[in-house]
């Protein structure tokens, strides 16, 4: 098939961006969309044109590095998916495609479709972790018996990929489902009650900090999450978050 | 140089044990005054960054990505294997060790892979306390389930996502030390050289990768956790920005590079279907628990299926081949990777592959489905139950065993494995070759450590399933940390390294100067274009089956698509932005020298071997007619390669391979 793409084009992060068209022909349905970008780049470099910058490896749906707002959604009109399974079946011949980067202040663009995610970094370090020795010498792992329930429950929330569709898809560009799996992983668990009320506090204090928005219960992230993380994990860590500064 | 393991004396049960109670230890006021470089942070990387930070010594972390969250570690799916015997199935050390040394197919060390299997328990104890959500059975404890090669339950999981989880335990607690201050973490940059003083590795100069600046920057030692080489192949199951660079880089700094022709084809890999195709995703190998493979019987329905006039749903269970039950009784559908991955080229080469390319097998979840469908029914007391309501029975439980690979499946191939077997074929995976390194893991520099799959130890000529995870965070908690200690205690008044010297001034001006040639090299053709050159030559010459003939003219044709490479390749845009093209240029670059050592090795090795597979060396009769022929008497060594300038004059060291505790035989899966 052939397309017109629509691509937001920025140098740096202080450039003034814009939208550019492109074109490109013979595309297979059975291509990705980032093998898609792939074919359009290659092109671009062979007419000595600088290519689209844009996020993406392991190709697999897992390492949550690829973006890419296409047509006014995050990932792109299927659902469950990360853009690298997006498949241009998806799309009819003569199509035009709108590519964008995520959008929220708090993920500043680098350059073209890559963004700035070190927020989410910065909420993990702020006590995404359990404070364990990494010396091996903690207690055989079958000594803490745990439910399968709240291990399933656990691992849903755990599933998170980090890539950030949630706030590019949020009309607040709230990080809430992002922070409320994490603090969930956690709270499900034995290992992570001792630390869980400075967890949440801490982490809900970074995530203010980075200048994230509120949860406005649109639904919005849940739709758009490629792993389906529920809006379960953001009323949990409300509980949580209660919970800790009532405590004191 | 003669290559010294230094393994450790005495009974091998001890001599872990024994050499962590006699290796110097640093103090740890004196910790705070030394500095390690750790490049990479995946399972390797990761856990090593926030181990050694966690002792007390100044950590810095590089990552290319832009956290370690996303390192490929993360793609890893079926699960980390442990002996800890609770299944009470007979697991034990010993087991673990004897499995792992056999189905590497006697090309390991041994001591270091006693070491493994000792230190495997504690890595599921040290996951669990970070709160990793492993897959637990109804009574609260730990699940277990089993993988190729091996006749024991001895696989922990979380679902279809272990090394997601895995990877965000390291992470985890390397957030810890970088909200401590202990690790200084450096995202989105490459590593593109080593800095040698006196003989001793003391820092790299890296790029960052959003500035395109060039930085210097000094630690007393050097750790090298950059993951394989398999991206050599173009089309891979590795991460499209898995690169060789920073192994290939202390290569030619002095680091021998050890069997880089051992690289394993993983057999259950959804199959290519296009020339557009960037990259080859994996099934985990955990799905030939319960999905049967197989091929029709008969040629005449073969051809039908690739001509798209018959299904698979279409062929009677007594005209369909289930080669690998039909070969291998013992073993069956779980034989380990190597073995597998031949018997389907066997059959596809044979004319019995069943896509349109003829380049697939089928993995059937059919009878999984009727068979858990039955037991669920018993178990919910329902007498007499349809056919569709064992079904629907049956596929629950599939799914919650193997959803999210069902799910990935359909999404890229467009079918609905719950219904039509899924379609699978060999594809380049994981690498067992790499730098090669001592017992200590360092490499033949000086201060210049290799952990996980970029060195070569553990797996010998082919990786069991779920050893990957095993061995990365096994050197990087539990090894690593102790061994480089010693070294480092002979460095607690050296005091800071400068990086205002001559050494650094030498390496940092190669650098620049080679990104300079790419950004001014007026080519006429992308870095891709030779990338996928390279690959056809490897896939074609070097790849699942290989012969003298074969792996002659490729070193041939590598060289000359090198030569043409340095004429023609184009790289637009400028040295001092974010410029992938250019970070593909270097890694290219690489590959295009390691592509031809690669093949060089392989001529030599004139023995099949785990996933090297040499046409001339197969067994002619007896029970193993047909089968890889190892031959013991001239290739019991390590090959260890000195870099020498061009790939093809590198010069070659072996480190003779040792058996004292495990017995040298054929292998036998049947």
């Amino acid at each position: 098939m052939n397309l017109t793409l629509r691509i937001w084009r920025q140098k740096d992060s202080s450039a003034k961006g814009k939208m550019v068209d492109y074109k490109v022909t013979d595309i297979s349905e059975h291509m990705s969309f980032l093998e898609m970008m792939d074919v359009l780049n290659e092109q671009l470099v062979n007419s000595g044109e600088e290519p689209v910058a844009f996020d993406h490896d392991c190709r697999e749906g897992i390492c949550g590095m690829c973006s890419l707002y296409i047509n006014g959604e995050a990932h792109g009109p299927d659902r469950g998916i990360t853009t690298c399974q997006l498949h241009m079946r998806m799309f009819k011949d003569g199509d035009t495609i709108t590519i964008e980067p995520w959008r929220a202040a708090a993920f500043p663009v680098i350059k073209d479709l890559i963004v700035d995610r070190m927020a989410f970094e910065r909420i993990q370090q702020a006590g995404g972790y359990i404070s364990v020795n990494t010396s091996g010498n903690t207690q055989d792992a079958n000594s803490l018996p745990i439910s399968k329930h709240a291990a399933d429950e656990a691992m849903d929330a755990a599933t998170c990929i980090g890539c950030g569709a949630c706030v590019a898809s949020c009309k607040n560009s709230s990080a809430m489902l992002f922070v409320g799996a994490k603090v969930s992983q956690y709270a499900l668990l034995p290992q992570g009650q001792v630390e869980a009320a400075d967890r949440v506090r801490n982490m809900v204090a970074q995530m203010d900090l980075e200048g994230f928005g509120n949860c406005t219960n649109t639904g919005a992230c849940e739709v758009e999450c490629p792993k389906g993380i529920s809006l379960d994990n953001i009323a949990r860590m409300n509980r949580e978050f209660l919970k800790a500064n009532v405590k004191g | 140089m003669a290559l010294d393991s230094k393994v450790p004396e005495g009974p091998i049960k001890d001599k872990w044990t024994n050499y962590k109670n006699k290796i110097n230890l640093v103090n740890p006021a004196n910790k705070r005054h030394i500095d390690i470089i750790v490049v990479g942070t995946g399972l390797a990387g990761g856990s090593a960054a926030a181990t050694l930070a966690e002792l007390g010594y100044n950590v810095k972390a590089f990552a290319y990505q832009d956290s370690p969250r996303r390192a490929h570690s993360i793609a890893a799916q079926g699960g980390i294997n442990a002996a800890k015997n609770y299944q009470g199935d007979g697991d034990s050390n010993y087991r673990l060790f004897y499995d792992t040394v056999k189905g590497g197919d006697y090309r390991s060390r041994e001591a270091n892979v006693h070491r493994l299997a000792e230190v495997s328990g504690n890595i599921i104890d040290q996951c669990v306390a970070q709160g990793v959500p492993f897959a637990r059975d109804y009574g609260g404890l730990l699940d277990n389930r089993s993988f190729g090669g091996v006749l024991v339950s001895r696989t922990f999981y979380a679902k279809g996502q272990t090394g997601q989880q895995l990877l965000l335990g390291a992470y985890s607690a390397m957030n810890r030390q970088i909200a401590r201050g202990k690790i200084e973490m450096f995202n989105r940059h490459e590593m593109l050289d080593v800095v040698k003083i006196g003989g001793k590795a003391r820092g790299i100069i890296a790029r960052n990768l959003i500035t395109g600046e060039i930085e210097r920057h000094s630690a007393h030692a050097v750790v090298i956790a950059t993951g394989g080489y398999g991206n050599v192949y173009f089309l891979s199951t590795n991460a499209m920005g898995s690169n060789a660079t920073a192994a290939w880089k202390i290569h030619k700094k002095g680091a021998y590079f050890a069997n880089p022709c051992f690289t394993q084809i993983h057999p259950t890999c959804i199959p290519r279907s296009g020339d557009y195709q960037s990259k080859l995703t994996l099934m985990s190998e955990s799905l030939r628990n319960d999905g049967r493979i197989w091929v029709p019987a008969k040629l005449e329905d073969a051809k039908a299926i690739q001509q798209g006039k018959l299904k698979p749903t279409d062929i009677a269970e007594a005209d369909r081949d289930y080669y690998l039950e039909r070969r291998y009784p013992a073993f069956g559908n779980l034989v380990p990777r190597d073995v597998a991955s031949r018997a389907a080229k066997e059959r596809c080469d044979a004319g019995y592959g069943v896509n349109a390319t003829g380049e697939a097998v089928y993995l059937d979840f059919a009878s999984a489905i009727e068979r858990y469908g039955i037991e669920q029914a018993k178990i919910h007391n329902i007498s007499n139950p349809s056919a569709d309501k064992i079904y629907e029975l049956g596929q629950k439980i599939v799914e919650a065993k193997y959803g999210n690979l069902f799910q990935m499946y359909e999404k890229i191939v467009d079918e609905n494995p719950y219904k039509t077997p899924m379609m699978i074929y060999p594809a380049t995976h994981y690498t067992m070759g790499g730098i090669w390194v001592d017992y200590n893991l360092m490499t033949t520099v000086e201060g210049l450590y290799c952990i996980g799959e970029a060195n070569f130890s553990d797996h010998g000529a082919n990786r069991l399933g779920a050893s990957a995870l095993m061995q990365g965070l096994a050197d990087g908690y539990f090894v690593l940390p102790y061994t480089i200690g010693d070294y480092l205690s002979h460095d607690i008044r050296t005091g800071k390294i400068p990086t205002d010297t001559p050494e650094f001034d030498e390496v940092e001006k190669e650098v620049k100067d080679r990104i300079d040639f790419f950004i001014n090299n007026k080519g006429t053709k992308s870095v891709d274009y030779f990338h996928k050159k390279l690959g056809k030559v490897m896939w074609d010459k070097v790849g699942m089956s290989r012969n003298a003939q074969g792996l002659t003219e490729a070193m041939a044709e590598i060289k000359a698509i090198r030569e043409e490479f340095w004429k023609e390749v184009k790289v637009p845009g400028s040295a001092n932005e974010l410029n992938p093209e250019l970070e593909k240029a270097g890694r290219v670059a690489d590959f295009l020298e390691l592509g031809e050592l690669f093949a060089k090795d392989a001529l030599n090795r004139a023995e099949s071997c785990g996933g090297h597979f040499r046409e001339e060396s197969v067994e002619l009769d007896g029970e193993q007619k047909g089968e890889a022929k190892r031959d013991d008497v001239n290739f019991a060594y390590v090959a260890a390669w000195e870099y020498k300038g061009e790939p093809a004059d590198a010069v070659l060291h072996k480190e003779e391979l040792e058996f004292k505790d495990i017995e040298l035989k054929q292998r036998s899966y049947k």
